[in-house]
């Protein structure tokens, strides 16, 4: 069964379609690509499954459950999380308080305001364990604002994965970064994502061929292939997206 | 009956306009620097106070002229060299630092004018009744406040649709960079826009010193029903500020005028209570008692079921 | 975990030796409303520092829990009610957080400019009931009440001032520790997380306006604590307790004394008290004052006064603090003539004809007593103009040798 299903989904913002009749299935433990133009609306979609925007029409059906226009933290309680395209953290907490707030729901804190943090033992060894994977343990008490761009991206990674999410959506997580960091970041998704479901936007199609087990191409909010990466490469209609008109001979 | 709605609609209508005056400038402000001036009031009590001062010299209609334009002068060096430097640290530093300087201005008043109620009088040329209607006069100085506040809308109106001046300003609102970028000079027109809206505040406080009294407190008075009118409207949104000024204004001239309250409708309800019943404030209230409180409670109605104001789209 | 223990103990052991040091009648006066607006300025603090919600209208729960106290003490009297006075703060605070539950209800959903316009319309609307509900509020006179009745706490009546202090001292005592504590918990950690980026918040499973409820009520509970403990000093309320007047002093305090630090609100609280207590005997001027140090904090000291003793970490953990004393004082001795001289202007124009200053008879109609003043003043300014360059060097080279050490 699949985990995550869109179906018939749209999005209008007034009179304009951003997301045209989008359905879409992953399977889990799929690594799924969205790649398309600028503007086609991946964005848009990211933030329709996540929550941020409620659907126009159509369902979003998460682990059998519908999840469409429910707030971002009901989809994240329920195993879905996010990074952004533009860094997002609490840039005014340290790196440690950022990735330990990232993995208070799941480990159960809810809003309690009775149990200290410096007492939990066990949240305190996961977040720094988190830190470790993600390679800034020796930042950990640097205010999170103070970190160089590429280690920002880091940690706005690792404050999507550490809830322990069955579900990982990055939005173009290599963005900006030179290409040794590009690499650096592309073994670490690898790392922190296995055994996950994971659905990426990403420019880098290296990057997205490398990675991905099937990839889904968006034009002007719609889907017009989705397939694995081998057939994507030699679809024509995505050619045609990507490189403007085949040429044409009648 | 009828005489006394037509009269609080008068007074409303007047009331309304004057709100106006500040809540445009306040909402121009906003809507090119995010920044909801707390101190907007404290130059409308500047405008009254300098004006007293200007017309001892050289009467009434040379205070008109010389005290908004002294008041914007004084908003555009305020924005120059202090709010300028405030805005790198964010809108709650702004809002503070306006917060900060409405409490210095009035101390301010206080420091030259002293604390007690200036004699600050209408022209003679306007010291007439324009009409009487059901043996009531309406002075010519309302109808002269009506006909001035009408006068500045249509020039704004005018100025930010039809001029040049206008479509920057109305683009800088928008899109601040992008207007950088085609190589206008954004903090030169923040501060003309700061200095315009100030000088407005200025004029309102000309004209509204003589009737509603000059003295240290008046901008209080004044100053918080400004800030919910133009949230009430919607932040940034010219048209939902005329609508809320003028709503403020003639439901409180409404509740003022009107001689009705919890014990006609108690009588209505066939309910009575006893004097001495804990709640008796509550049951002898009357309209003109909560006049004051009715902009709050359209406030806190408004941001409830609509966060962004009866004409506004914009959330913060 | 020691040096916090120690910390704390070092905080209760000022809190017990303070009235030994300043015992005098006005010193006691003082000390008692320095409890009241510490606690008072760590509950604004909550909501602003730590949750991020700009509020103009704080006084309604510290206002409300102090009328609700001077009721209690009145049934008290009455001997409606049978318990210790020491107990009061209790009561206000109950009443800070019905009121907070309620208001917090439909107010927190948004934090910005629509939660502190929702704040300030509903400190309006409460003052203009108070004028309205005459016989909860009481009017403009306001309520009054007596500390002396109820059973005796271990046979204290409260009759002296210093007694009252201790009362006080112990409530500040425990409600600092809870509220520092709240920043330890879960819901505190996230308050800041929501002050900082509410989109991400939600994000990772927190409803912001939730999040956001929680410092609310806290927030107006300890407000209420704060007005228990006026009810108790003063023994009377009035509508002036929770008007914007109170509103904007809380602000002003929390802002001058540094939001982002725990301790900020501490240290603004006891210079705007001794301001208030002071200054107010010398000058009648003493709000214009207190207005222009206002708006020059906002301008260069966006954190306040513990933010700029922060600022002198990286120093002197490089040990590089010495070498910024002298630049310092060379800088703060024309500073202060600069001030001093225009203290002595201000005073000046509003005299009687003589104003005793500095050991000089100045008279207001004399050209020669502005002139002494304004050329003083000059001689201050350019004493800080000249110093400055300097000063700013010494701050360079502290800093940028602590960065080397860092690295």
């Amino acid at each position: 069964m699949s985990i995550l299903t869109l179906d018939s989904v749209c999005k209008r913002f007034g009179s304009t379609e951003i997301i045209r009749d989008v359905s879409l299935a992953i399977e889990p433990g799929e690594k799924h690509a969205i790649i398309g133009p600028n503007g086609a609306g991946k964005s848009t979609l990211f933030h329709l499954i996540s929550g941020r925007y409620n659907v126009s029409s159509g369902a979003i059906d998460f682990k059998g459950e519908a999840i469409q226009n429910l707030p971002p933290y009901e989809i994240a309680r329920r195993g879905l999380a996010r990074s952004f395209q533009v860094t997002n953290i609490f840039h005014r907490m340290s790196v440690f308080e950022n990735i330990r707030c990232a993995l208070l729901w799941s480990e159960g804190y809810r809003y309690s305001f009775w149990r200290l943090l410096g007492k939990q033992t066990a949240l305190n060894a996961r977040a720094h364990d988190m830190l470790e994977q993600i390679g800034l343990a020796d930042k950990a008490d640097l205010p999170s604002g103070e970190l160089a761009y590429a280690q920002q991206r880091a940690l706005e990674l690792g404050i999507a994965v550490a809830s322990g999410a069955e579900l990982i959506m990055l939005d173009e997580p290599v963005a900006g970064m030179s290409n040794s960091e590009a690499e650096n970041a592309v073994a670490l998704i690898r790392r922190i994502t296995e055994g996950k479901t994971l659905i990426m936007v990403e420019h880098d199609m290296n990057i997205v061929f490398d990675i991905a087990d099937r990839i889904s191409v968006l034009v002007y909010g719609e889907i017009i292939a989705t397939d694995k990466p081998e057939h994507i490469r030699s679809n024509t209609r995505v050619q045609e997206a990507y490189l403007g008109e085949v040429p044409n001979d009648a | 009956m009828n005489e006394v709605f037509i009269f609080a609609t008068l007074n409303g209508l007047v009331t309304g306009l004057l709100l106006f005056m500040l809540a445009s400038g306040l909402t121009l402000i906003f809507s090119m620097m995010g920044v909801l001036n707390f101190a907007h009031a404290s130059f409308y009590m500047l405008g009254a106070y300098i004006a007293y001062t200007v017309s001892g010299y050289i009467g009434f209609w040379g205070g008109l002229l010389i005290a908004p334009l002294l008041v914007g002068a004084l908003g555009a060096g305020v924005e120059r060299y202090g709010l300028r430097r405030v805005h790198s640290y964010g809108h709650v530093a702004e809002l503070i630092f306006t917060f900060g300087l409405a409490f210095l201005i009035e101390e301010l008043v206080q420091f030259f004018w002293g604390r007690d109620t200036k004699n600050y009088q209408t022209p003679e040329l306007l010291d007439f009744a324009l009409f009487t209607l059901f043996g009531q006069e309406f002075s010519a100085y309302r109808g002269f406040m009506i006909a001035i506040s009408l006068g500045i809308f249509a020039a704004l109106y005018v100025v930010l649709t039809r001029s040049r001046v206008g479509i920057i300003i109305q683009a800088s609102i928008s899109h601040p960079h992008t207007v950088a970028n085609l190589g206008h000079n954004v903090p030169f027109i923040f501060m003309c826009v700061f200095g315009a809206g100030t000088a407005l505040a200025g004029v309102a406080g000309v004209i509204a010193g003589p009737v509603l009294t000059t003295f240290p407190g008046m901008a209080v008075v004044l100053g918080s029903i400004v800030y919910i009118i133009v949230v009430i409207g919607g932040l940034g949104s010219l048209p939902g500020a005329f609508i809320a000024s003028l709503l403020v204004g003639l439901l409180q001239s409404y509740a003022i005028a009107a001689d009705a309250g919890m014990p006609e409708l108690l009588e209505w309800l066939g309910v009575s209570f006893e004097r001495s019943h804990p709640l008796n404030d509550l049951w002898t209230l009357k309209l003109p008692q909560i006049a004051p409180v009715l902009p709050y409670l359209l406030l806190i109605l408004v941001l409830i079921f609509k966060p962004t104001g009866l004409m506004g789209n914009r959330e913060e | 975990m020691k040096k916090h223990l120690l910390l704390w103990a070092a905080y209760a052991l000022v809190l017990v030796l303070l009235p030994s040091l300043f015992s005098s009648v006005l010193g006691i006066s003082i000390l008692n409303q320095m409890t009241i607006w510490i606690l008072f300025a760590l509950s604004y603090n909550m909501m602003l520092g730590q949750g991020g919600m700009l509020s103009f209208g704080h006084a309604v729960y510290f206002g409300l829990g102090g009328f609700m106290s001077v009721h209690a003490l009145n049934l008290i009297a009455d001997e409606v009610l049978v318990f210790s006075i020491t107990l009061i703060p209790l009561v206000g605070g109950v009443f800070g957080l019905l009121a907070a539950l309620f208001i917090g209800s439909f107010s927190t959903r948004k934090a910005g400019t629509v939660f502190a316009m929702i704040s300030l319309g509903i400190g309006e609307l409460i003052v203009a009931s108070s004028l309205i509900f005459v016989d909860f509020f009481g009017g403009e006179a306001g309520v009054s009440g007596d500390r002396t009745y109820g059973p005796a706490f271990f046979g204290i009546e409260f009759l002296q001032d210093s007694e009252v202090y201790y009362l006080g001292a112990f409530w500040l005592f425990v409600a600092t520790l809870l509220m520092y504590l709240f920043t330890q918990t879960p819901a505190g950690r996230m308050a800041n997380a929501v002050r900082d980026n509410p989109e991400r918040a939600e994000f990772i499973g927190y409803s912001t306006r939730r999040v956001r409820f929680i410092t609310f009520c806290a927030a107006g509970m300890f407000a209420g604590v704060a007005g228990g403990l006026f009810a108790i000093n003063y023994e009377f309320i009035t509508e002036e307790n929770l008007n914007a007047l109170t509103s904007g002093r809380v602000l002003l305090m929390a802002y001058i004394g540094g939001l982002g630090f725990f301790i900020g609100p501490i240290i603004g609280a006891v210079i705007l008290t001794l301001m208030n207590s002071l200054l107010s005997n010398y000058s009648e001027m003493w709000m214009l004052y207190l207005g222009i140090l206002f708006l020059l904090t906002v301008m260069f000291l966006p954190k306040g006064f513990a933010g700029f003793i922060m600022m002198h970490r990286a120093a002197w953990n490089n040990g590089k603090m010495g070498s910024l004393v002298l630049p310092y004082c060379l800088t703060a001795l024309p500073a202060g003539l600069f001030l001093t001289a225009f203290i002595g202007m201000v005073e000046l124009s509003h005299a009687d004809e003589l104003l005793h200053f500095l050991s000089m008879d100045l008279a207001n109609d004399s050209a020669f007593s502005w002139f002494v003043l304004a050329m003083l003043a000059a001689i201050g300014a350019g004493g800080v103009k000249l110093a400055r360059p300097r000063l700013a060097a010494a701050w360079e080279h502290a800093n940028a040798a602590a960065q080397e050490a860092k690295s």
